[in-house]
């Protein structure tokens, strides 16, 4: 990984112009979740009696409109939103140690060890994880650290394979050699030499999981199997809505609007990136 | 291809009994039983609850007996639906599941193919623009907006198809959860035969197959479809994968009597037993896609079979 191949990838990434419209609009989305609720005079939970399942407008405090508590819709989407956005990236920050040590161990270690724990994961890429999850979910209640866990376990076997051929190249470089000639351990040269040098690109990739992370949280949260009340995530929002679609449309369509945004300028920007990095390595 | 298909098959069956073991430990450890939230029993009644049940027998013994039971396709009883075993009510859902499912995997599949290949032999184009921007959309847009969205247009404004429900042999009742569960795939099945036709068509054979003259119509048909193709093959045990998760929201929004919407209910309900079947079912299904691909595999591309 040389200096041309980051320019010649961060140069393929700002000549497109998915790439630039994509990430703007996830920038002002995540502004909008962290700063938007303070903009308006409403609380997340407050109810407002005198304007019970309003419709939306500029011309009163709910710009969004409220459901049928009376509560604002669009503090609740932003909050809602934010509360997805979170999880997305623990979750992902979950997989993302998950697949670095996993990967590294597998990579480095080669040989016998390394069959094997590809074998596992090619195993586990064959379950239908979101099953597991949802069992997990059964078995262990639902609680919201357990929900980050499972779902950042489902997410780290593409990352674990990523991570596992950066290594593979690298132990075969001179200073993996040097290390080993002045007697450092295996553990010692993965932690000192092998992760720094994967997780620049790793990284990267690691945002490609973010929309399928926030995907299966809404998902699940629609569910009900995910975030629970009191807290609003946009899936448990987007459940709300549904049920009360024929008298209040706005409720199903401002948090479904926002998920849909998001998740569209998400996966278009990734397919940029990973674009962009195929042209920085060459392919 | 023989031998290599039972190959496949050797390896698919450590995978299921490696699920099977696994979920059924996992329940065993898990914090509280049951009946827990029957908090009034005296504790011979829980007693005998448990023994009903075979909760009092050692671990290995229950483990052996759900094995075997597994093995006569007997799930055991349901924890919550006191009157049902869950085989009983996976053979209820099952048909309702299946309709919709394999509806929406042959639509996913055959539209998918269609357009794809049509937005390849318009590549560049509007055409090819408009529809891969759609695909874009169907991929990220999640089945639990799209559904009642589709409700809402189609059902509460239009009044052309119901919201929700559910009738034996209504085909109506199942036309938008059907929808909704195509889209997705059938937007991953367009990008993949478009991609993949557009690299086969760059391969020498194709320019071959031109330069004697032939039509592009035969050149597509009878040439570069069915190399094309084996992405595609590769992604139907994903497509399968996607709608079965699909099925779950759908069948809950659309209110269908269905294994998703059972398995939904269960897993709110903590019904241990119920969850532990419909993890089992599911992985049966989607190890058999797996084999599947592996059979289409060696048919679209010859090759394979004969590999190592």
């Amino acid at each position: 990984m040389t200096g041309t191949f980051w320019h010649a990838a961060r140069q393929h990434l700002t000549a497109s112009a998915g790439a630039r419209v994509s990430l703007g609009i996830i920038v002002a989305l995540v502004v909008l979740a962290v700063i938007g609720p303070w903009i308006n005079p409403n609380g997340l939970e407050t109810l407002d009696w005198s304007s019970v399942a309003q419709y939306p407008g500029i011309a009163h405090a709910h710009w969004f409109g409220t459901d049928r508590l009376g509560r604002d819709l669009y503090v609740r989407t932003l909050e809602g939103a934010r509360v997805s956005m979170i999880v997305g990236l623990v979750a992902s920050a979950v997989s993302l140690v998950l697949g670095l040590i996993y990967g590294a161990i597998a990579g480095y270690v080669g040989g016998r060890t390394d069959d094997l724990m590809m074998r596992i994961i090619e195993i586990l890429g064959g379950l239908p994880l979101i099953f597991f999850v949802i069992f997990l979910t059964v078995v262990f209640g639902r609680n919201e650290y357990l929900l980050f866990a499972s779902i950042g376990a489902v997410g780290w076997l593409t990352l674990a394979r990523i991570v596992r051929g950066q290594a593979l190249s690298i132990r075969r470089q001179e200073y993996i050699e040097a290390a080993i000639a002045s007697g450092a351990g295996t553990a010692r040269i993965i932690y000192k030499h092998v992760l720094p040098n994967v997780i620049g690109p790793v990284i990267v990739y690691a945002t490609l999981t973010v929309p399928q992370i926030i995907l299966l949280e809404s998902f699940l949260s629609f569910l009900g199997l995910g975030i629970q009340e009191p807290r609003a995530s946009l899936g448990t929002l987007i459940a709300e809505g549904a049920g009360e679609m024929e008298a209040a449309p706005w409720m199903l369509l401002a948090p479904g609007a926002f998920l849909t945004l998001l998740l569209v300028s998400l996966n278009i920007f990734g397919d940029r990136l990973r674009d962009a990095f195929d042209a920085g390595a060459g392919r | 291809m023989f031998r290599y298909f039972l190959k496949r098959l050797g390896g698919a069956i450590p995978t299921l009994f490696i699920i099977v073991t696994l979920s059924f430990l996992l329940i065993r450890i898990a914090p509280g039983g049951p009946f827990d939230e029957e908090k009034l029993l005296p504790p011979e009644i829980l007693a005998n609850l448990k023994s009903a049940y075979g909760l009092d027998q050692p671990l290995w013994l229950q483990y052996a007996h759900y094995l075997r039971s597994l093995l006569h396709g007997d799930f055991g009883p349901s924890f919550r639906y006191k009157d049902f075993t869950v085989t009983e009510l996976i053979a209820q859902g099952l048909p309702v599941t299946a309709e919709i499912g394999i509806a929406a995997l042959i639509l996913a599949l055959a539209l998918g193919m269609v357009i794809g290949v049509f937005a390849a032999l318009r590549q560049n184009r509007a055409a090819d623009y408009t529809v891969m921007t759609l695909a874009v959309l169907g991929i990220a847009v999640p089945s639990f907006v799209v559904l009642p969205l589709l409700g809402l247009l189609f059902g509460v404004y239009a009044h052309w198809l119901p919201v929700a429900g559910w009738e034996p042999g209504s085909i109506r009742h199942l036309i938008l959860p059907v929808v909704a569960l195509t889209l997705a795939p059938l937007a991953y099945v367009a990008r993949l035969t478009r991609g993949s036709l557009l690299e086969v068509l760059q391969r020498p054979f194709i320019r071959t197959a031109f330069s004697k003259g032939l039509p592009l119509r035969t050149v597509i048909f009878r040439h570069a479809l069915r190399p094309a193709l084996v992405p595609v093959a590769g992604y139907l045990a994903p497509a399968v994968a996607s709608i079965m998760t699909g099925s779950l929201v759908v069948e809950s929004i659309a209110g269908l009597p269905g294994i998703g919407r059972y398995m939904v209910q269960g897993a709110l309900n903590r019904d241990y037993t119920l969850v532990l079947g419909m993890v089992v079912l599911y992985s049966v299904v989607l190890i058999g896609a797996g084999l599947l691909v592996d059979l289409l595999y060696a048919w679209l591309d010859p090759r394979v079979g004969f590999e190592r």
